[in-house]
């Protein structure tokens, strides 16, 4: 779960990680107060859940009060286009209010999961500022990790190693030893998948704080992680992945015309790579589950076919301990209860594969069966090139 | 012979009095499996199905049962304490089906097992093992599958299905099935299946399937270019997925442009493997492999 810079700059600050003082102002005259009781001058920040914001417009420096005013304005119900937001960009409904810094120099902080070693991992640059990726790619050698104990956890050491990586002496560097402790307490504590302080600075005064905060939580901690799900910010979420997520389904939204339900998230992939190298291009992922019940697939109906985009559907499932006869049997009730018009393919395989065909063809109904994988996407794709030739 | 999973596997399973592991472990004794007990904390004492013994511990379950291998059903926010349980009570063979384990819980595992080298943990988040005919781990149709000379190793459950299927089609069997999970923590990695399944003398031919995520593939490329000269098969998922965006499993997202499927295929092939770009290709590039 992603979260807003100022709710994560929160957090942070309960952790004694410091940050600048600020405020999230809805409008523009919250805006105007905040920086009023911040103290000029302030920087105006866009809230959407993207990086690249200031490339895109959405952070301003504002000296005075009527800076403020403008770049409030300005910023608020703006359609935000970043490189992470994809052309159609983000609308940006909220700006952080934030105390401006003296800054003196930039860096880079941040903690992941290093899947390679199983370990938490942290990562300091002097390349404060800049896309990590990139640095990455670029300049490795100015990338310096530190790996976890995950007995011990991050040790004094470890973090003066990375204070003196960054080249860092006096109140500095005893600031960011500080820091990075608190960090990595911040980390741990709210069972986080991501923290990325980018640029952390060192101020004139010799502080050490986080100017930009991004973070990102692991969804299977949830359950024990019960102050961050009011942080959750549905408005930047897809609305149909919201709505199959209530209803316990696994769908990410694409953009293609091929709607596509299939058991498994494996087999899921695996069917909406087939549709595209077949000629057509995958509206969606939809992972069904397991056992793919009557109720779930007609949910997952539901869902695919609110995306106006699709012209047909391929259902895909591999009964195995279910088995594909009183799967069809499933797949016909939700087709009776949706009543839709779009040509539906649908291929069992496993148990009683057989006998499943035979009652998706013998229903009566608009159904094309398919028993292989390659069949039935040769078979959905050709659906849909009758439907553009009429 | 086979990896991992054999004749002498004397199972048990974690969380047999819940509604999965009762449910599949009926499955696993009727596919052939030897499960000789079960353990719930509290429930010590109870009998499953009459003839299974239910203990409080995995130690009791050692001791008393002789287990060998355990099975995990437990849920989620318990289930990396089952991992740890196990491979305390000196299980060699752990296998962890349980989807939704917290990633933090998989760092303090990893850490735990990485002091105790005579545990294998495969999975979590996965669908088990098979050695057809002998017995079979997990949640996985065993009539599916026939025995042969293909091990496969997958991240995913249902396209394990898909390329076993395949593989039928084709006239071939397996010699096991490895289903290795599709957390971004997880115990045997597609490198470490790949070393089992090359030195098993029955396994004459492998099919790897992996997804989007990480670099698991391409560490197995790496060894397989080195090491293997057992025929390899591959494919990998997610092909049309989007950055950014976990694709059901928790492992397979595509992370500021690392993990994607066209990095892993390019990596695959520049180490002699036969890599399919459609997973409906499995079973015939292995007839054309191997003949």
């Amino acid at each position: 779960m992603k979260i807003h810079e100022y709710q994560a700059k929160e957090i942070l600050k309960s952790y004694g990680v410091p940050v600048p003082q600020g405020k999230v102002a809805f409008t523009v005259k919250e805006a105007e107060q905040a920086a009023q009781e911040i103290g000029l001058p302030v920087v105006v920040k866009a809230q959407i859940h993207a990086g690249g914001r200031g490339k895109g417009g959405g952070v301003k420096f504002a000296p005075t009060a009527q800076d403020v005013s403008q770049y409030a304005n300005d910023i608020l119900g703006m359609t935000l286009i970043t490189h992470q937001t994809g052309p159609e960009g983000r609308l940006v409904k909220k700006v952080w209010i934030e105390e401006a810094s003296n800054i003196k120099h930039e860096y880079y902080a941040g903690i992941v999961l290093d899947r390679a070693s199983s370990k938490v991992t942290f990562m300091v640059s002097t390349e404060g500022g800049m896309e990590i990726e990139k640095v990455a790619e670029e300049t490795p050698e100015k990338i310096v990790k530190v790996a976890v104990d995950a007995a011990v956890g991050l040790q004094a050491f470890q973090a003066r190693e990375m204070a003196f990586a960054l080249g860092l002496s006096g109140a500095a560097f005893k600031n960011a030893v500080k820091f990075f402790l608190a960090l990595y307490k911040a980390y741990m504590g709210t069972d986080a998948s991501l923290f990325e302080i980018n640029p952390l600075v060192v101020t004139q005064e010799g502080d050490v704080i986080a100017l930009d905060a991004k973070a990102d939580f692991d969804n299977n901690a949830m359950y024990r992680q019960k102050t961050l799900t009011p942080l959750r910010d549905l408005d930047e979420e897809e609305p149909l992945e919201i709505e199959a997520g209530q209803s316990g389904l696994n769908y990410i939204k694409l953009d293609g015309n091929i709607g596509c339900m299939v058991n498994g998230a494996g087999l899921a992939m695996g069917t909406m790579d087939i549709i595209k190298l077949t000629g057509g291009e995958p509206a969606n992922f939809l992972d069904v589950g397991g056992s793919a019940s009557a109720e779930t697939v007609e949910q997952g109906f539901r869902i695919i076919l609110s995306d106006k985009n699709v012209k047909a559907v391929l259902i895909n499932i591999f009964g195995g301990i279910v088995r594909c006869d009183r799967v069809a049997n499933g797949v016909i009730q939700a087709i009776k209860n949706i009543n839709t018009q779009v040509p539906i393919v649908v291929r069992l395989q496993g148990t009683n594969a057989e006998e499943g065909k035979k009652l998706l063809e013998e229903s009566g109904m608009n159904i094309i069966a398919a028993t292989e994988l390659k069949d039935s996407a040769e078979k959905v794709v050709a659906t849909l090139g009758q439907a553009v030739s009429r | 012979m086979s990896v991992l999973v054999n004749k002498d596997t004397r199972l048990v399973v974690q969380g047999i009095t819940g509604s999965e592991g009762g449910f599949h472990t009926q499955q696993m004794i009727e596919y052939g499996t030897n499960v000789v007990a079960g353990v719930t904390p509290g429930k010590g004492g109870q009998m499953f199905m009459d003839s299974v013994p239910v203990f409080d511990t995995v130690k009791d379950a050692v001791k008393i049962a002789k287990a060998n291998a355990s099975v995990i059903f437990v849920p989620p926010a318990f289930a990396a304490d089952a991992i740890m349980e196990a491979a305390d009570a000196g299980i060699e063979l752990v296998i962890c089906i349980t989807e939704g384990i917290p990633t933090l819980d998989m760092v303090d595992v990893h850490e735990f097992l990485s002091k105790r080298p005579k545990t294998t943990l495969i999975g979590p988040n996965c669908p088990g093992v098979i050695t057809p005919g002998v017995a079979k781990i997990g949640i996985m149709p065993g009539f599916i599958h026939k025995p042969g000379k293909i091990g496969i190793i997958s991240r995913s459950g249902t396209l394990t299905y898909e390329a076993v299927h395949q593989l039928g089609n084709a006239g071939f069997g397996q010699s096991t099935a490895i289903g290795i999970g599709g957390d971004p923590i997880i115990g045997t990695k597609h490198i470490d299946a790949v070393k089992l399944l090359n030195e098993d003398p029955e396994t004459e031919a492998i099919v790897l399937i992996g997804e989007i995520g990480g670099s698991d593939e391409e560490t197995a490329a790496a060894y397989i270019a080195d090491n293997v000269k057992k025929p390899v098969v591959a494919f990998i998922a997610g092909q049309t997925a989007p950055e950014g965006k976990r694709m059901g499993h928790a492992g397979a997202i595509i992370a500021g442009g690392k993990g994607t499927a066209e990095e892993k295929m390019k990596a695959l092939a520049a180490a002699g493997i036969h890599v399919v770009k459609s997973p409906a290709d499995i079973g015939n590039k292995m007839k054309e492999v191997v003949g």
